[in-house]
């Protein structure tokens, strides 16, 4: 999921605001689990994939969206399978493959600030219990951000101690990894300080 | 201009700096040392990302203790590392950033991200994602990341360190353009060879300070 990202074209489903496609995505993720027959949920996967055309997303970038889950999903497929029926395997493939398309669509043809805004947009109402919207907006934003750092570090610290000859495993790699963040988070934090962050509401 | 007036920073029983008096006012200003000389807790101070335990730093007469957003405004902070400065996943979300926190509308900070994207000939990047790009451009875009937030000083803190010599190159052509004020704290001696000043630190204290051949040749003593 780390390379679903913007994809920048001139496309209507671009253009779209960020949270009529995030309302969409959330009424499409409710109805495909009303829908219990093959036909109809094989439909909606063409009409995604047909969406996904209109958006100028090529091909394979649908595809690599569906390679990330595709493990999961024939477990999942082969168990309905045996389980129940294979139209049953049929219909949750389609259900789940439908909307890892329909998430990496939107994530796709969204800009990731304004998704965060349509986030904060959607939190609004969390104000009134005392949450910080902009607050949880950036935690958001930093985790999106900062995925692809972490899966960095955790490649060096295990080039690291292969060339020192040490077994890697997960167990050896925490330890290292989470000293690295927190030492990052420390300067990413004293950067957000200096690049003005919070200025705008004192 | 920047005044430091008897500074002194203290960590867990550990003095940083002792008793440093400055004023700095020259366009470009170098500060070199060896390693805990130092030279970061210095230039942190004048951004306010560290107050003095003792004594005051003042930009244009405000006080970091006390006015850190006024400073904040003035002075912007390049990091050593741009990794840890670029916080958005794209290069144009991440130069919106900044002008976001100065509470400017969607149409003025796009237009703001356009032009300087265009003034720096990096109008190709705007979309890309910001893991992608090479060390140089990561840096080239935490270096707009502050440009484009209109500083009247720039305080880099080892802009070099992480570059080969033909982006460090590329970088020192970009700074050397540049209107503001720049201090930056480099061990790339040969980047401070034309600037106005360069002040040396050793040990917490200012050991030499002055053109760049003098002071330059003061740290190469200390350093043997």
């Amino acid at each position: 999921m780390i390379d679903a990202f913007y994809l920048d074209r001139t496309t209507t489903l671009h253009r779209l605001p960020a949270i009529a496609k995030l309302a969409v995505l959330f009424v499409l993720g409710t109805v495909l689990f009303l829908i219990n027959a093959v036909v109809p949920l094989a439909g909606v996967f063409g009409v995604l994939v047909l969406l996904y055309v209109a958006a100028r997303l090529p091909p394979r970038v649908a595809v690599r969206q569906l390679k990330y889950a595709a493990l999961l999903l024939a477990v999942i497929a082969v168990a309905q399978g045996f389980l129940v029926s294979w139209p049953s395997a049929a219909i949750v493939l389609l259900r789940f493959s439908s909307l890892i398309l329909a998430a990496s669509l939107v994530s796709m043809t969204t800009r990731t600030m304004d998704m965060i805004a349509a986030f904060e947009t959607v939190m609004i109402p969390l104000r009134y219990v005392g949450v910080d919207v902009a607050r949880v907006g950036l935690a958001l934003t930093l985790t999106i951000r900062f995925i692809p750092v972490l899966a960095q570090a955790a490649r060096e610290v295990r080039d690291a101690q292969r060339a020192r000859g040490v077994k890697t495993g997960w167990l050896t790699l925490i330890t290292p990894v989470t000293v690295r963040m927190l030492r990052m988070a420390d300067d990413v934090a004293d950067a957000l300080d200096a690049r003005g962050y919070g200025r705008a509401e004192r | 201009m920047i005044s430091f007036d008897g500074v002194a920073v203290e960590r867990q029983g550990r003095t940083i700096l002792d008793s440093v008096s400055l004023d700095m006012a020259e366009r470009r200003i170098g500060v070199i040392g060896a390693n805990g000389s130092g030279k970061s807790t210095l230039a942190r101070l004048i951004n306010g990302l560290i107050l003095p335990s003792r004594g005051t730093v003042r930009v244009d007469g405000l006080s970091t203790a006390a006015d850190v957003d006024g400073v904040r405004r003035r002075v912007g902070f390049v990091f050593q590392n741009p990794d840890n400065q670029i916080v958005f996943p794209s290069v144009a979300e991440d130069l919106a950033f900044g002008l976001k926190n100065q509470g400017l509308d969607k149409q003025a900070i796009e237009k703001r991200v356009g032009d300087i994207l265009a003034q720096f000939g990096l109008d190709d990047l705007a979309e890309s994602p910001t893991y992608h790009l090479s060390g140089g451009e990561k840096q080239m875009v935490a270096l707009l990341g502050v440009l484009i937030m209109d500083p009247k000083i720039v305080v880099l803190d080892e802009p070099t360190t992480l570059l080969d010599r033909r982006n460090s190159r590329a970088l020192r052509r970009t700074l050397d353009a540049l209107e503001q004020m720049l201090i930056v704290v480099t061990h790339d001696l040969e980047m401070l060879r034309d600037f106005d000043r360069v002040i040396c630190l050793d040990g917490g204290h200012v050991h030499a300070d002055g053109p760049p051949t003098d002071v330059i040749a003061a740290y190469e003593a200390i350093s043997e």
